[in-house]
């Protein structure tokens, strides 16, 4: 696999879940303002 | 596949691997046993395993409950304290796959005890197995960054122990998620999420585990020329044995005991204290919501003042840590009593990123002090002070607002003593911070003498 693929992989399997978590957090958060 | 693939030996990197491809593989062990932080969310269901609606008689109580973070957070320290030689020795890959094993494997023994309502098996399966799950994964992949990183090595650990923090904001949601799923009339779904989490938790670990890689000898990042040794950052390694003897590892470990404890007690207390402080203007909805954006500033902390330390100096980065926490632990009882919600937000957002900060920044902070050779296992012996805090920290916070109140203190003002004291357990860090100096030479550790 070539190392670029590699690297867009590994990135999207750690950044999407955790894109996910901080969403939420932010959704959450912004009820302290509503 | 044979199990030398595990070895250290098989994961040591050709010249063409990219070492971008290593914070990843920190970062998928650092977002799972991040859950830890996100724990709470299953603590008011595991008291209504009985009752389903409601606590019933027999039902576990959330004293009880409590225990099971505690223990947890307890066996983090012991085990990377008591596995960090052998972490040092047998490489990330190794390490990685024992902590997946651990971390899953905790979560399903405690899904039995959470079926057969044994709570001595929940302590044994998430707060043993798990817990030291937490502190084998917890040093290998920040030792590893750190020895692809050493013209960067406080962004690295920022990186990894950033992850920490936002496993929490994963699991939380996650875990509500999977237990409404499996929620029945007669089930609070507890057990099966806690199995879904396990194995998810396990497959996502040893992922990391198959794309980790450490350097080879001698590798160097393009273009990298070693800084000469300045004062606080040595090029000579001080062995574990010899470094947990040192003054400076006693003055570190106090310097993240109080770091923490000042920090984890007022995460611990968040939701009620702003509640309480601000009577009548924060709904419980809202307090959740400021809980929320701590766990934000405690994340982006990680990052962001771990990678700073590598320009303005481990030491200095403390300093700030602790004096301008001091300050706005003092400012935030005036803050609350002139009613400024948004004051007290930013004070405690502020104060979290430099409770965040403070344990991305320890391991930069002890491979500049005691050389990078056997910092996986120092690190470990001082995650002690984490455990140590975790547990103190809490209780504490909850002492001294019980005995505030217990004594007459309205509950909106029976926190203000409490962050008095808070300032001046930073006020303490800060002078163990003043008193961390060179380590002797007589203390380095000599390869060639070692070896005759």
């Amino acid at each position: 696999m070539p190392n670029n693929l590699k690297l867009l992989l590994s990135w999207a399997l750690v950044a999407v879940p955790l894109t996910w978590g901080v969403y939420h957090t932010v959704l959450n958060a912004s009820k302290l303002f509503s | 596949m044979s199990l030398s693939f595990l070895d250290r030996q098989s994961t040591v990197a050709d010249a063409t691997f990219n070492r971008w491809l290593v914070p990843p593989a920190a970062l998928c062990i650092h977002l799972c046993i991040g859950e830890v932080y996100a724990f709470s969310v299953f603590n008011l269901p595991l008291t209504k395993l009985i009752g389903i609606a409601k606590p019933a008689p027999g039902d576990w109580t959330l004293a009880d409950v409590g225990w099971i973070f505690s223990v947890a957070i307890l066996f983090l320290g012991l085990a990377s304290a008591v596995t960090g030689s052998w972490l040092d020795r047998a490489g990330p890959r190794k390490a990685m796959v024992a902590a997946a094993l651990f971390f899953g494997g905790g979560f399903i023994v405690a899904s039995f005890g959470i079926s057969l309502h044994n709570l001595p098996l929940v302590f044994l399966g998430y707060g043993v197995l798990g817990g030291c799950g937490l502190g084998i994964g917890y040093i290998s992949p920040v030792r590893t960054l750190m020895s692809w990183f050493p013209d960067r090595p406080g962004m690295a650990t920022g990186m990894a122990i950033m992850g920490f923090g936002g496993g929490a904001m994963i699991a939380s949601p996650l875990s509500v998620l999977l237990m409404h799923h499996f929620a029945s009339a007669t089930d609070l779904g507890v057990a099966p999420a806690f199995v879904t989490l396990g194995l998810g938790y396990m497959v996502f670990m040893l992922l990391g585990a198959t794309i980790v890689r450490v350097p080879a000898p001698g590798w160097r990042p393009a273009g990298y020329v070693p800084a000469a040794a300045a004062r606080l950052i040595s090029d000579k390694d001080v062995t574990v044995s010899t470094a947990v003897r040192t003054p400076q590892f006693f003055l570190l470990w106090a310097v993240l005991f109080l770091n923490v404890t000042a920090g984890i007690g007022v995460l611990s207390q968040a939701s009620p204290m702003i509640q309480e402080m601000f009577k009548g203007q924060v709904t419980p909805l809202a307090a959740a919501g400021f809980v929320g954006l701590l766990s934000l500033f405690n994340m982006g902390g990680r990052f962001l003042w771990a990678s700073t330390s590598d320009f303005i100096g481990r030491k200095n980065t403390y300093f700030v840590f602790f004096l301008l926490g001091l300050v706005l632990y003092a400012s935030v009882p005036s803050i609350a009593h002139l009613g400024s919600i948004g004051g007290f937000v930013i004070c405690y957002g502020i104060i979290l990123s430099m409770y965040g900060g403070g344990f991305a920044t320890i391991p930069a902070y002890l491979k500049d002090l005691f050389g990078t050779a056997y910092v996986g296992a120092i690190h470990g012996r001082l995650l002690t002070a984490w455990s140590a805090a975790g547990v103190l920290g809490p209780v504490l916070v909850d002492y001294i607002r019980q005995y505030q109140i217990g004594h007459g203190v309205a509950k909106a003002d029976a926190y203000s003593v409490t962050m008095y004291i808070m300032a001046g357990l930073l006020l303490l860090g800060a002078i163990c911070n003043a008193l961390v100096g060179p380590v002797s030479s007589h203390f380095h550790h000599h390869a060639a003498a070692a070896a005759e």
